[in-house]
């Protein structure tokens, strides 16, 4: 019988959660204790799912360590495994983001990383090269760290095309390859900068998350710093889907696995008041691709002070869907019925940076 | 000539849990000739050390001779015949 496998990724270490019905848990953890864990990702692509960690610690540095056994070990290369060349001048901060490739290149394994750059492996995400179309974009150099610092914090590569890529990063905005990553064009047209004099630069945008679903590649949706859209053209333009949320200020944006029109996000009042609207702990689900959103609370806080980081909202690959999210307060709440209803499965725990789901 | 170093539990495992490595370097050398000779031999251990750069990590202090390297000179301390470097993770953290 298959489980469910949660990674949880925090400010000191990894946890990971068991379930046979999602309801309740076994947690094993902290794995790679007193790093912060910004990148997580479940390789399903294999016959046993691969574990990827971007761990960094303050004392020695970043690392991705990966896990054949479901968390029982992980490995590291000797070597790092994500380093920038000599010619760069560069050193690694951290890994933001780590996404499998597509299905057909079953070994390709995207790292976003700070400062702002795409790695690619060819070996199951072990060892990583740098993108150099993206590095040497003439826009790079006015590329500027947000309060989290300069990252591509996200890859969405093309679920069937190899050569199609987009990534976002803060500040910068969106960009995209058709060509494996040779040349990278900003797509940002219709998104709203409101942290410089244009308010529609072709770039520099404060994009926190984007994401798109294998069944209708061409459609995205974003959340943005102060703006939610969805794009119907590949990312190459933007439209507001926000206007029937209590905010267009939040970071996660997080699609349905088996519904393209289906999307959840978690607004905050605003970039100055970092909170839930009315400290309430609400989860916002569109069902018609971001015409009208509902909040979802059953189960969740009335008071709750704190807030939920760009990639610390998740769902699971299931039917019905799993949704998670953590706090940066350490809880962790669960559904298993598409938001409907909410369990704490776990409270205490450091920062929550970021979540992944999925069955194994 | 032979210097010695000394390593914190944390990283020892990276050294084939050795707490103490006695590493010949070239004559003359400097902290960075020998950190670039364990990265031959502990490529998993340097690299905890030093970024890619070559930048000693920010957290982790050095002292050669009982001195912190970052006060002579960095990592073009001048080491001496049978010096003694001792690695110690830096107060960090919260």
């Amino acid at each position: 019988m298959s489980k469910t496998l949660l990674a949880i990724g925090t400010r000191k270490g990894l946890w990971l959660a068991t379930s046979k019905d999602r309801e309740n848990w076994e947690f094993s953890g902290p794995h790679h204790a007193m790093t912060d864990v910004f990148a997580v990702a479940i390789d399903t692509r294999r016959d046993t799912p691969r574990l990827l960690a971007g761990v960094t610690s303050e004392h020695f540095g970043p690392s991705v360590a990966t896990s054949d056994d479901l968390g029982a070990t992980w490995q590291e290369p000797d070597h790092a495994p994500v380093a920038f060349p000599d010619d760069t001048g560069e050193a690694l901060g951290r890994v933001w983001q780590l996404a499998p490739g597509p299905a057909s290149e079953p070994d390709v394994v995207y790292a976003g990383v700070e400062p702002s750059a795409l790695f690619r492996s060819t070996d199951g995400g072990v060892t990583y090269e740098l993108v150099r179309g993206l590095w040497e974009h003439p826009h790079r150099e006015h590329w500027t760290p947000g309060f989290g610092g300069k990252a591509i914090h996200t890859v969405v590569p093309h679920p069937t095309s190899s050569s199609r890529v987009t990534v976002a990063m803060s500040t910068g905005g969106v960009y995209r390859t058709d060509d494996g990553g040779k040349s990278w064009q900003a797509s940002n047209t219709g998104i709203k900068a409101v942290h410089v004099p244009d308010p529609y630069p072709e770039y520099g945008q404060c994009v926190h998350k984007i994401t798109s679903h294998p069944a209708q590649p061409e459609r995205f949706y974003a959340q943005v710093h102060h703006g939610v859209y969805r794009s119907d053209d590949g990312a190459a333009s933007w439209q507001s889907i926000a206007d029937d949320l209590p905010s267009d200020f939040g970071f996660p944006m997080v699609i349905h696995p088996h519904k393209p029109e289906v999307i959840y996000n978690f607004p905050l009042q605003a970039d100055g008041m970092r909170f839930p609207p009315e400290g309430k702990c609400r989860v916002y689900r569109s069902q018609d691709a971001g015409k009208s959103w509902d909040a979802l609370g059953a189960g969740l806080p009335d008071e709750f002070w704190t807030g939920v980081m760009r990639d610390a909202m998740c769902a699971d690959d299931a039917d019905p869907a799993g949704v998670y999210f953590g706090s940066r307060s350490g809880e962790v709440y669960a559904s298993r019925d598409e938001g409907e209803h909410w369990q704490r499965i776990a409270d205490h725990l450091p920062d929550v940076l970021c979540v992944r789901a999925a069955l194994v | 000539m032979r210097v010695t170093v000394l390593l914190p539990g944390v990283l020892r495992a990276k050294a084939d849990d050795q707490a103490t490595l006695d590493v010949e370097v070239a004559e003359p050398a400097t902290l960075g000739d020998l950190l670039d000779v364990l990265a031959e031999r502990y490529p998993a251990l340097e690299r905890r050390l030093r970024d890619e750069r070559s930048t000693l990590r920010r957290y982790v202090n050095f002292y050669v001779d009982g001195e912190e390297c970052r006060f002579s000179g960095g990592t073009g301390t001048v080491l001496r015949d049978a010096a003694e470097v001792q690695i110690i993770p830096s107060v960090a953290g919260g």
